[in-house]
């Protein structure tokens, strides 16, 4: 006779709420007629997402770890993690709500009559909220999965709602359905890579299970785990914009609908460094010396690039996308520690990250012209005379960013380069500064162009946010605010929650 | 609650009360800052008369838990060199509001926003001066740039947001060299006794040599474009060409002052060793700097130009008086970062009154102004002299230790610094040549004198430059003991007798 296998549901009870909330999402759709349906989706959407953090925060000291057959661990760092990719989701599907961002009907060719009709008949695509609540879902399996295999499936989870989110954007359709195509090919490359190494580690161990993997360490040929980690490596490092794997990002950051930018850039960045951290702390422990010269000097790369590619650029979401590029290369830092400290200043600095870059995109929504948003920077001239207040929160955000103290960014670039430089890496303690003082420059002429210069004449406007979007950048400025002035807040929860177990 | 964190806490109330009251009410808003940064400055005196000159230790201690993951303190204490320094910043701002009280009428962002940003200053300057814990100084030191990037910015004229954005650049990227310090040493303190930033505790620490030297040169490199040293100086003339009087006041005055009480605070005294090893490369730009200043201020056709070269000048000075590690040398030094704040207050206060009568900063454009605006002109005329460290004004004291005491060390060094001497007689003797005396020049017939406000704020800074050159020792009894700790504590002695001053 079959038992059924036990699933602890428990413990795996805030994933599975986000899940149901997006499979009501889905019947919403079939079921619930047109005019009310956005109002029923945003409801059902952020009640998913409180009730899941409600349950995280139920399951926040359990003892027991291992659910769902040990094909996930539900340990301290994979909670806290959970609840930032939770916290994260609440600010951006506010902002998501807005639908004002979005196509009126994805499936109308760009510029065609059926277009034009549907934008008259204010008709609007509420599949994005099921959509997003998938790959809310995917991001809370992904730093908690403990084989390859759910990490592969909650890979894709996360990922293929993205690839058409990005394609949603109400304005520049061509330029935002390219950039979709660009992230799902290129998506579906890295997700190839991410099997095929997984196939190595198998053969390597013969088990999928990451504890498996570190187990197995010294007892086989090394080849076989050095091709398994660079090829698994490959396809997370391509989520987390790491160069040379970044090409995708300041396409699709500019092409998607701002709202999804954002999260892309926030949540995707906490999943799939999670991810990260937990492979090579786990998994890839034991056989350090493999890979981390090679991360090391991606990292080095990484934040030299980002930094000083951004320099050049002339649209506010492709200088964010490039600063993200940068910021990858801090947080893999934070890999590279393989410490206490590293996790826990990682765990910071995603959280911090993660809130001031959905502030960040949340302000360019605002930024507009007749014809919609304007991300041309050199149209923001003047900007701080025309909307001091969104200038000056827009000004804290990059200064933040730029990590000058009194931020949270600072705080989190202080921890986890301290964390690098206990771990004896130094030269990525010295690349980080001086990368960050490459950034500051293109961060600072941002606030000249906003408060020294004087408006132009075509120049844009901020419109008045809809009361969601002002609730999202509010609360996530007011909270990068808090954090830089008592960082502790977080802080010292960071450091209880850094650890992973087994 | 010491009486230190209220100081350093009374100008950001002052900010807030400010940002209380409507724009439109400018007098008012002028009123209120004045008014604060008056009530600071008499507070602030209070902490010099508690003070007890004969404790080399660290006074009006106060220690509270910021950030507890990283054992990180709000930690305030003040020695003599860091209580002369706070004095020096507190007195000289409400001098700053009264002498430039329509400075903030023509800025981009109006007079309340000005008045926040110096008040903000004003909390970041006492700060610097009084933090006790590493990581709470770099956040002041980092911090306190952006009022003044925004005051620079928004408030200058000719190229501002250019030397804005140089100047900040630069104090960015030296900040951020001394972040990797920063962290190099608390990581090593981590290994070593525990995670800390308490400075005391730091001192203790056992580095390796490259390490350390690697580490002092993360600070000094910072330290050294905040007080600009040849080659990092290049910010500064740019800067104070753009800013206002007043800001140029507290940059020059004051903020740049964070570099050199940075050197002897943190390079000197976290770094013995490391400091005795470049001692000589540093005394060499040091005089670089003197000679290099002087000639530049010589050629400089805009007043701002002269007095910021003159400042690198000064600064060079200051620094070769810090690295001779001679107890006079360093209480010179001391004793000259004082001085150097209120002559440099007084030649950019008088100038800019000039300026904004004339509306011309250039030289050639003055004349005979003795004759027509006599107290203005004989005001310039003794914060000139103060600057060519004329016997009998407070700048000559200063000059003459830091001399003396590198000399007993670093003879060479002392002789070529003298000749600077040489040269700021011609520095600043040639332009009050030209624009005091001689004919009166076309332009100039008109020109009315110092009102009743600037007198008033303008006599303070006169008085204590005079009784400084006449009576230094309050003062040098505050900073000698200290002075001599840091000597000894960096493990060096007088090559010569104690100096019987």
């Amino acid at each position: 006779m079959l038992t059924a296998p036990s699933l602890t549901y428990s413990l795996i009870a805030p994933m599975l709420i986000v899940l149901g909330g997006a499979l009501v999402g889905v019947l919403v759709e079939a079921f619930i007629g047109r005019a009310h349906r956005a109002a029923v989706q945003l409801t059902i959407s952020v009640g998913a997402l409180l009730l899941a953090l409600q349950q995280i925060w139920r399951i926040r000291n359990l003892s027991s770890t291992s659910a769902a057959v040990n094909s996930v661990t539900i340990d301290k760092a994979g909670i806290f993690l959970q609840a930032t990719v939770v916290v994260l989701g609440l600010v951006a599907v506010l902002l998501v709500a807005d639908q004002d961002n979005f196509v009126a009907q994805a499936s109308a060719v760009p510029g065609s009559n059926e277009e034009k009709s549907s934008l008259q008949e204010k008709s609007q695509q509420t599949e994005i909220f099921p959509l997003f609540l998938f790959a809310v879902a995917g991001m809370m399996l992904f730093p908690v999965a403990a084989d390859l295999i759910t990490l592969f499936v909650a890979l894709e989870v996360f990922s293929l709602p993205l690839y058409l989110l990005a394609g949603l954007s109400r304005r520049r359709r061509l330029l935002s359905q390219e950039s979709a195509l660009k992230y799902f090919l290129l998506g579906a490359y890295s997700s190839a890579f991410f099997l095929f190494g997984a196939a190595f580690l198998y053969g390597y161990s013969g088990t999928i299970s990451l504890s498996g993997i570190s187990a197995a360490a010294g007892s086989a040929n090394n080849v076989f785990l050095l091709i398994g980690i660079v090829f698994v490596s490959i396809g997370l490092l391509f989520k987390v914009g790491a160069v040379p794997f970044h090409s995708w990002t300041p396409d699709v950051y500019q092409g998607a609908p701002t709202p999804i930018t954002g999260f892309m850039a926030a949540a995707t960045k906490v999943a799939a460094f999670g991810a990260l951290l937990r492979i090579f702390y786990i998994g890839f422990a034991e056989e350090q010396a493999l890979w981390r010269p090679l991360i090391t000097v991606i990292a080095i790369i990484t934040m030299l690039f980002g930094s000083l590619v951004a320099i050049a650029q002339r649209d506010v979401k492709r200088m964010l996308a490039y600063s993200s590029i940068a910021h990858a290369g801090f947080l893999l830092s934070g890999v590279v520690a393989l410490n206490k400290d590293g996790l826990a200043a990682s765990l910071f600095y995603l959280f911090a990250y993660g809130l001031t870059t959905l502030a960040a995109f949340g302000i360019v929504t605002l930024v507009r012209d007749s014809s919609g948003e304007v991300s041309d920077l050199n149209r923001w001239t003047g900007l701080g005379k025309k909307s001091p207040l969104v200038a000056a929160a827009f000004s804290f955000i990059l200064l933040s960013f730029a990590g000058i103290p009194l931020t949270s960014g600072f705080i989190g670039k202080f921890a986890i380069f301290s964390a690098a430089y206990k771990s004896g890496n130094i030269s990525l303690v010295v690349a980080g500064v001086i990368s960050s003082a490459i950034a500051a420059f293109f961060y600072i002429r941002v606030i000249i162009m906003m408060f020294f210069t004087d408006p132009i004449n075509d120049s844009v406007s901020v419109i008045i946010p809809s009361v969601k979007s002002r609730i999202a950048i509010i609360t996530a400025t007011v909270i990068s605010v808090i954090l830089g002035l008592l960082p502790s807040l977080l802080l010292n929860a960071a450091t209880t929650y850094a650890n992973f177990i087994k | 609650m010491s009486l230190l964190t209220i100081v350093g806490g009374l100008p950001l109330l002052g900010a807030l009360i400010v940002a209380l009251i409507p724009s439109k009410s400018s007098e008012l808003i002028k009123r209120v800052a004045f008014g604060a940064t008056l009530v600071i400055a008499v507070v602030s005196i209070f902490l010099a008369t508690g003070f007890d000159k004969n404790i080399t230790g660290m006074q009006y201690v106060q220690s509270n838990t910021w950030v507890a993951a990283f054992n990180i303190n709000y930690a305030v204490g003040i020695d003599g060199i860091s209580l002369v320094l706070i004095l020096l910043s507190t007195i000289l701002v409400p001098i700053v509001v009264l002498a430039t009280w329509h400075e903030s009428d023509v800025g981009r962002w109006g007079t309340k926003s000005f008045y926040i940003l110096i008040l903000v200053l004003e909390t970041m300057m006492i700060g610097v001066f009084a933090a006790t814990d590493l990581f709470l100084f770099y956040v002041f030191f980092e911090a306190m740039l952006i009022p003044v990037y925004f005051l620079i910015g928004g408030y200058g004229t000719g190229n501002r947001s250019a030397a804005a954005v140089k100047f900040l650049l630069y104090s960015l990227f030296g900040g951020l060299l001394m972040l990797a310090s920063v962290i190099g040493i608390y990581v090593i303190a981590g290994n070593q006794i525990g995670a800390t930033f308490d400075l005391t505790k730091l001192a203790t620490l056992q580095i390796d040599n490259t390490t350390e030297n690697l580490l002092f040169l993360g600070f000094f490199i910072a330290f050294a474009i905040k007080a600009p040293l040849w080659p990092f100086h290049t910010w500064l003339p740019d800067a104070a060409k753009a800013a206002t009087p007043g800001t140029s006041v507290l940059l020059l005055g004051v903020l740049d002052k964070v570099g050199t009480y940075g050197m002897i605070r943190f390079c000197i005294a976290l770094f013995p060793d490391a400091s005795k090893t470049f001692t000589p490369l540093i005394i060499t730009l040091a005089v670089v700097s003197i000679i290099y200043g002087a000639f530049m201020a010589i050629g400089q056709k805009d007043i701002k130009g002269l007095i910021a070269f003159t400042s690198i000048s000064h600064f060079g000075f200051i620094t070769m008086g810090i690295f001779a590690m001679t107890s006079q040398g360093m209480s010179g030094a001391n004793l000259y970062m004082v001085n150097h704040g209120f002559s440099t207050a007084a030649l950019f206060l008088v100038a800019g009154w000039m300026m904004i009568r004339r509306g011309s900063s250039t030289i050639a454009d003055f004349g005979g102004l003795q004759r027509v605006t006599p107290v203005m002109a004989w005001a310039f005329f003794i914060a000139g002299m103060s600057g060519l460290a004329l016997p009998g004004l407070s700048s000559f004291v200063s000059e003459f230790l830091v001399l003396v005491g590198t000399y007993t060390r670093y003879p060479v060094a002392a002789v070529i610094g003298t000749l600077g001497i040489v040269l700021a007689a011609l520095y600043i003797l040639i332009p009050i040549q030209k624009t005091l005396h001689g004919p009166i020049t076309t332009g100039n017939e008109n020109l009315k004198d110092l009102s009743l406000r600037e007198k008033i704020a303008i006599s303070p800074i006169i008085l204590i430059i005079v009784v400084m050159g006449f009576y230094p020792k309050p003062v040098l009894d505050l900073i000698n003991p200290t002075a001599e700790k840091v000597v000894v504590g960096a493990g060096f002695t007088d090559p010569i007798a104690k100096m019987g001053k």
